[in-house]
Parts: structure tokens; C-alpha cells; sequence
């Protein structure tokens, strides 16, 4: 493939991630931040950066951890434990780095990066981006797409959840019940890109 | 043997590889250095490593903020003034914080991280809270629905309390509780006794902190406590006494006399004590005790409605109307400092018979077991 063709498919694959595939309302994963940091839209916002930022980034250290460390001692079935080591390490590392030198945007988005450490579409991405068996240029499409759309996500329902404060929601039905409605209208909601575009 | 040694090896080495680079980084990045933290306008100074969250570093210095979430921020119990230094509210304080508290400087103290001096205001009172892990030693029944339980301090930790106030039970979560409750328990026993303190807790039919401390605590076993708390304690005056209880109510006021006894205080003071029957009636003979330990103390048990075939030759009736009759013929009555403790009904009617005598509110202490 030509630079130009791999680009399109890369662009594709971002795509998918984001309204075909989306992390969260197709596949589901991810969702005890998405249920519980939801309240208010700026804070999704800022939970939804700081998942697009370690996704981008965890699945290119794990990209690479997988191709040059996993498998050429035909150990892949390590990922899991390597994988999980690496998002960790990276989560604390580049949060020790905002807090001291940039408090606004730690401010805005690095208290948010404890959350993320075990958040699973993290880790679910990384681990889709094998058996996919992605490039290094399409996975990183990859887990970019997949944060903005786990991103996007949140801060939709973080919007529909502002309203619902004025809404009158039977008494059984009010917080997580009412949230975990919405999840699901929603994820049928995008069930209309299905087929749309495929980044496999 | 390789198949077992090298993924071992990678793997390890890997996660080994990544711990050094963290501590590395945390060293080199993460090192504010030594920070000034100033209480309650210097009242405690101390010089700590920074980095950490108020909260621990709080705790590490042992000063007790409640918390009930471990410092995740999603329980909102944690807040303290922050006077200086603390830069503006996170995102994660917002949603704990009304108008008043963010103009005041609240915050919650697991959310903001030392990086700098800090100037913050503690209440007196949660400067000299604990918690401590005691254990259950003894448990006697006083009647049918009241115990006492013995609750030993750890060696090498004191309970510096002032006698009258009280202590958090907490009952953990077990068969009837899904959840931790906190419930508030009077100190009854002698000050002097350093290693240990008791309290009287009456049986609450279904409540979840008495069922626990009734039917599943048992001697030997470990209770989380934290205190002390509470306004209610013996204001140091010469004027005469006058103590009400109810019930289980008689828990700080039995503490305060043993402290008076202690210090053999001569202040006159008179104790009524309310129950229903024969039945309801305990600690008798340590009241008699203290008539004759105490320079002036009488202590009156009131029965409001005694077994006919008990032979009770004590007062009877409300608790409230013994003391009203007493203090109708005290000439002084309206010097009096009142001291109740018990049922919210109670106090209420006790209040209005001594503001009745001209007690004014504000000589008027109460703890009310609600
Ligand atoms: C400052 C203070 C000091 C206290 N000191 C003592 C003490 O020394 N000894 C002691 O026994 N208690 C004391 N209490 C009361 C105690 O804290 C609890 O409220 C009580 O033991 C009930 O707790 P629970 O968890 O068992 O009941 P819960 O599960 O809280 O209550 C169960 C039900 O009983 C009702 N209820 C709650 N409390 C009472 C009550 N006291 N009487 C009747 N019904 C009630 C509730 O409304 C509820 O419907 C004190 C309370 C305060 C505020
Ligand atoms: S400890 Fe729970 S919010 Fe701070």
C-alpha cells in the first residue's frame, strides 16, 4: 500500500472507532466512568481528553511493546498483564509530569488520570488493536477514534443529564437507574452507523 | 525450562524496568520539597514533604479529618477551610461545594495536594479527635434492654476527653446492614480510668448500630471508635446542679460525677433520674455511692409507672414533674445550671420547666439521644 491509500484506511479506521465501533455503546466497555462521571458536561469534557490523551498514547507504547518484546519470544499471551503494566505506568508518569508543570491543564484534566488507570475500554483497545492485527499508523487511529468516541459518549449523556435535573423521574428510576436507560437508547441510537464504515 | 524462564524473565524485567523509571520520575519530577502547613493561624505549624494530599498529610500527623470514602472524593466528609494556598476548586470538589462554602474556602482536604505552603482552619475540637481501635472487654446487663460495654483503649494511646461528651461507634456492615453506620455514644465512665471507657446503650428495636453492638458484638472483639465529641460537659461555676436524665441518658451524666468526685467537688447538686418501672432501673447502687462520696449530692430514681405489686416507695410520676416540685421549693431556684440528657421529648418538657424557674437557655446544657 502507498502512503496515500494507508492514510484513507487509517482515517477509516478512525471513523469507525468513533461512530461504528464506538467503545462505549457498542462494545460497553468503559462504563463505570461513563455512569458515574456524567454529571456535569465539564467535567466530561475533561474526563473525555484525558481517555482521548492515554489512549492515543498507551496504544502506541503497547503497540510497540507487543512488536518488539511479545512477539518475538512468541509470548503474546502476555498482553494482558504487559499491557495493563504499561497503561498503568504510563497513567502515573504523565501525571506526575502535568501536575508539576502545568497546573491549568492539570487543573482541567490530570485530576482525572487516577480514574482512567482502570478504566477497561483502555485497555480493551489495546487489546482489539491485536486481533485486529493493526500497523502501528492504524492503531494509533485507532485508539485516538476510540477515545473521541468514548469521549463523545460521555458528553452526551453528561448533556442529557443536566436536563433530566429539571426532569421528573419516577423515584426507583432517579440516578443510576434513569443513566443506565439512557446508556441503552443511546447504544440503539448508534446501532444506525452499523455497516456505515468498517475499519477492519 | 525456557519455555517457563524467559517469559518469566521478560515480563519481570519489563514491569521492574517501568517501577525504576517511575520512582525516578517521581524523585525528579514530584519533589516539592519541604512545605509549611499553618492551623488555625499557627496555632500547630508543621514542616512536611509535599506531594501528598491534605488529607494524608493531615492523618499522618494525626489529626483526624472524618472521611468515609478512603480520599476519592465521592464521600464530601473531608472538608476544611483552606485560608491560603490551596489554588482554586477542582472539578472533583464542585459538586460538594454550595455558594457559602466557596466563598468561605472550603474544600475537600483529599482533593488538594500539598505543593506549597499552606495556611488552613481546623475547629478547636477536631484537633484533639482520634480513632482508635478498642476493644470490647466486657459487656454487663444493667436490665432487659440497657448494657454496658467496656471498650479498652490501645496501650500507648489516650482518650483525653472532658466527661460528658461522647464517642462514634462504628457498627460495620453486617447480616442486618448493607452499610457502616456511625452512631453517637455518651462516655460514662470514670475519667480517672485511662485504659479504657464504657458506654450504656439502651436496645433500639431494629436499629442497626444497637442490634450490632446487642446481638453480634461479642468480648474480645475489636470496635472502631472516634471522639471525642460534644458541648456537653460541666461548665466550671460554683452554682448548684441540677441533672435530668432518662434511661440510657444517665451515661455522661454518671462520667461528670465521677469526675466530681475525683476532684471532690463541693458544688450542690441534685440528679433525677427517669425510668418506667422497677424493671428499667439500674446503676442505683452507684448513685448511693456517690451521695456519700460527693460533699452534696442527692440522687432522686423517678418511676412514671411502677409495678403495683414492686412496693416502690420512690417518687413517681415524669422525671420533669419531681424536678419541678424540688425546685419550687429551692429559693434559688432560678440560679440553677441545668444538665439533661435523653430523649429529645424529654428535654424539651425539662427546658421548659427550668426556664419556667427563670434558668435562662444559656444555663442550660443537653444532650439529645436522637
Ligand atoms: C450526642 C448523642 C449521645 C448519645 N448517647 C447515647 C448513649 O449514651 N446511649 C444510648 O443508648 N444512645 C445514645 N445516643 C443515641 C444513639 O446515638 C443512637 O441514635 C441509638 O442507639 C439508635 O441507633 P441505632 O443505629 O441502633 O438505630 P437506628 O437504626 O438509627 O434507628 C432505628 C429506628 O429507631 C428510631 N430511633 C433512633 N434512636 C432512637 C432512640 N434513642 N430511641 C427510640 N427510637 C430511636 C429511629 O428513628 C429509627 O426509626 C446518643 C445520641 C446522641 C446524638
Ligand atoms: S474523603 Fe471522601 S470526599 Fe474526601
Amino acid at each position: 500500500m502507498d502512503i496515500g491509500s494507508q492514510m484513507l484506511h487509517a482515517l477509516i479506521i478512525l471513523f469507525a472507532a468513533i461512530f461504528t465501533d464506538n467503545i462505549l455503546l457498542a462494545r460497553f466497555l468503559g462504563m463505570c466512568s461513563f455512569l458515574s462521571v456524567s454529571r456535569q458536561v465539564k467535567t466530561a469534557v475533561g474526563l473525555g481528553l484525558a481517555v482521548v490523551m492515554v489512549m492515543t498514547f498507551t496504544i502506541a507504547l503497547d503497540w510497540l511493546a507487543y512488536r518488539y518484546i511479545l512477539q518475538p519470544y512468541a509470548i503474546e499471551y502476555f498482553r494482558f498483564i504487559l499491557f495493563i503494566i504499561i497503561i498503568a505506568a504510563f497513567v502515573q508518569f504523565i501525571e506526575m509530569v502535568i501536575e508539576r508543570y502545568s497546573p491549568l491543564l492539570y487543573q482541567n484534566l490530570g485530576i482525572f488520570l487516577p480514574l482512567i488507570t482502570v478504566n477497561c475500554a483502555v485497555l480493551g483497545a489495546s487489546l482489539f488493536m491485536v486481533i485486529r492485527q493493526y500497523n502501528l499508523i492504524e492503531a494509533v487511529a485507532f485508539g485516538f477514534g476510540s477515545g473521541a468516541g468514548w469521549m463523545m459518549a460521555i458528553v452526551a449523556m453528561a448533556g442529557i443529564r443536566e436536563r433530566l435535573n429539571n426532569a421528573k423521574i419516577p423515584r426507583g428510576l432517579q440516578g443510576p437507574g434513569i443513566t443506565l436507560i439512557i446508556a441503552g437508547i443511546m447504544a440503539l441510537a448508534f446501532i444506525g452507523f452499523t455497516g456505515v464504515l468498517s475499519g477492519r | 525450562m525456557n519455555l517457563f524462564v524467559i517469559p518469566i524473565a521478560i515480563i519481570s524485567g519489563v514491569s521492574a524496568l517501568l517501577a525504576a523509571a517511575l520512582i525516578f520520575a517521581e524523585r525528579v519530577i514530584s519533589n516539592y520539597g519541604e512545605v509549611m502547613l499553618n492551623i488555625n493561624d499557627k496555632e500547630k505549624e508543621f514542616t512536611v514533604r509535599g506531594g501528598a494530599s491534605l488529607l494524608e498529610t493531615l492523618t499522618d500527623q494525626k489529626i483526624f479529618i472524618p472521611s468515609a470514602c478512603g480520599g476519592r472524593g465521592t464521600c464530601g466528609y473531608c472538608k476544611v477551610k483552606v485560608t491560603d494556598g490551596a489554588g482554586p476548586l477542582l472539578p472533583t470538589e464542585e459538586p460538594y461545594m454550595n455558594a457559602e462554602e466557596r466563598t468561605a474556602g472550603i474544600r475537600l482536604s483529599c482533593q488538594v495536594k500539598l505543593r506549597n505552603d499552606l495556611k488552613i482552619e481546623i475547629p478547636a475540637e477536631l484537633l484533639s479527635i482520634r480513632q482508635y481501635v478498642s476493644t470490647c472487654e466486657k459487656i454487663v446487663d444493667y436490665t432487659y434492654d440497657i448494657k454496658q460495654f467496656r471498650l479498652t483503649i490501645p496501650e500507648r494511646q489516650e482518650m483525653k476527653y472532658t466527661p460528658g461528651q461522647y464517642v462514634q461507634v462504628l457498627a460495620p456492615q453486617y447480616e442486618k446492614s448493607a452499610e457502616e453506620v456511625y452512631r453517637a455514644y455518651s462516655i460514662s465512665s470514670d475519667p480517672a480510668d485511662k485504659k479504657a471507657i464504657e458506654l450504656i446503650v439502651r436496645r433500639v428495636p431494629d436499629g442497626i448500630c444497637t442490634t450490632y453492638l446487642f446481638d453480634y458484638l461479642k468480648e474480645g472483639q475489636s470496635l472502631n471508635i472516634n471522639g471525642p465529641y460534644g458541648h456537653f460537659y460541666l461548665r466550671e461555676t460554683t452554682v448548684p446542679i441540677i441533672f435530668i436524665a432518662g434511661g440510657s441518658g444517665i451515661a455522661p451524666i454518671k462520667c461528670i460525677l465521677h469526675h466530681m468526685q475525683n476532684m471532690q467537688n463541693p458544688r450542690k447538686a441534685i440528679f433525677f433520674f427517669g425510668v418506667r418501672t422497677t424493671r428499667d432501673l439500674f446503676l442505683v447502687e452507684e448513685m448511693k455511692g456517690f451521695e456519700s462520696g460527693l460533699p452534696d449530692f442527692k440522687f432522686i430514681p423517678v418511676l412514671s409507672q411502677p409495678e403495683p405489686d414492686a412496693n416502690w416507695r420512690g417518687a413517681t410520676g415524669w422525671v420533669t414533674t419531681a424536678a419541678e416540685e424540688y425546685l419550687k421549693n429551692q429559693t434559688e431556684a432560678r440560679t440553677y445550671e441545668g444538665y439533661l440528657c435523653g430523649s429529645p421529648g424529654m428535654i424539651e418538657s425539662s427546658i421548659k420547666v427550668l426556664t419556667g424557674f427563670g434558668i435562662p437557655d444559656d444555663k442550660i446544657y443537653y444532650d439529645k439521644f436522637s
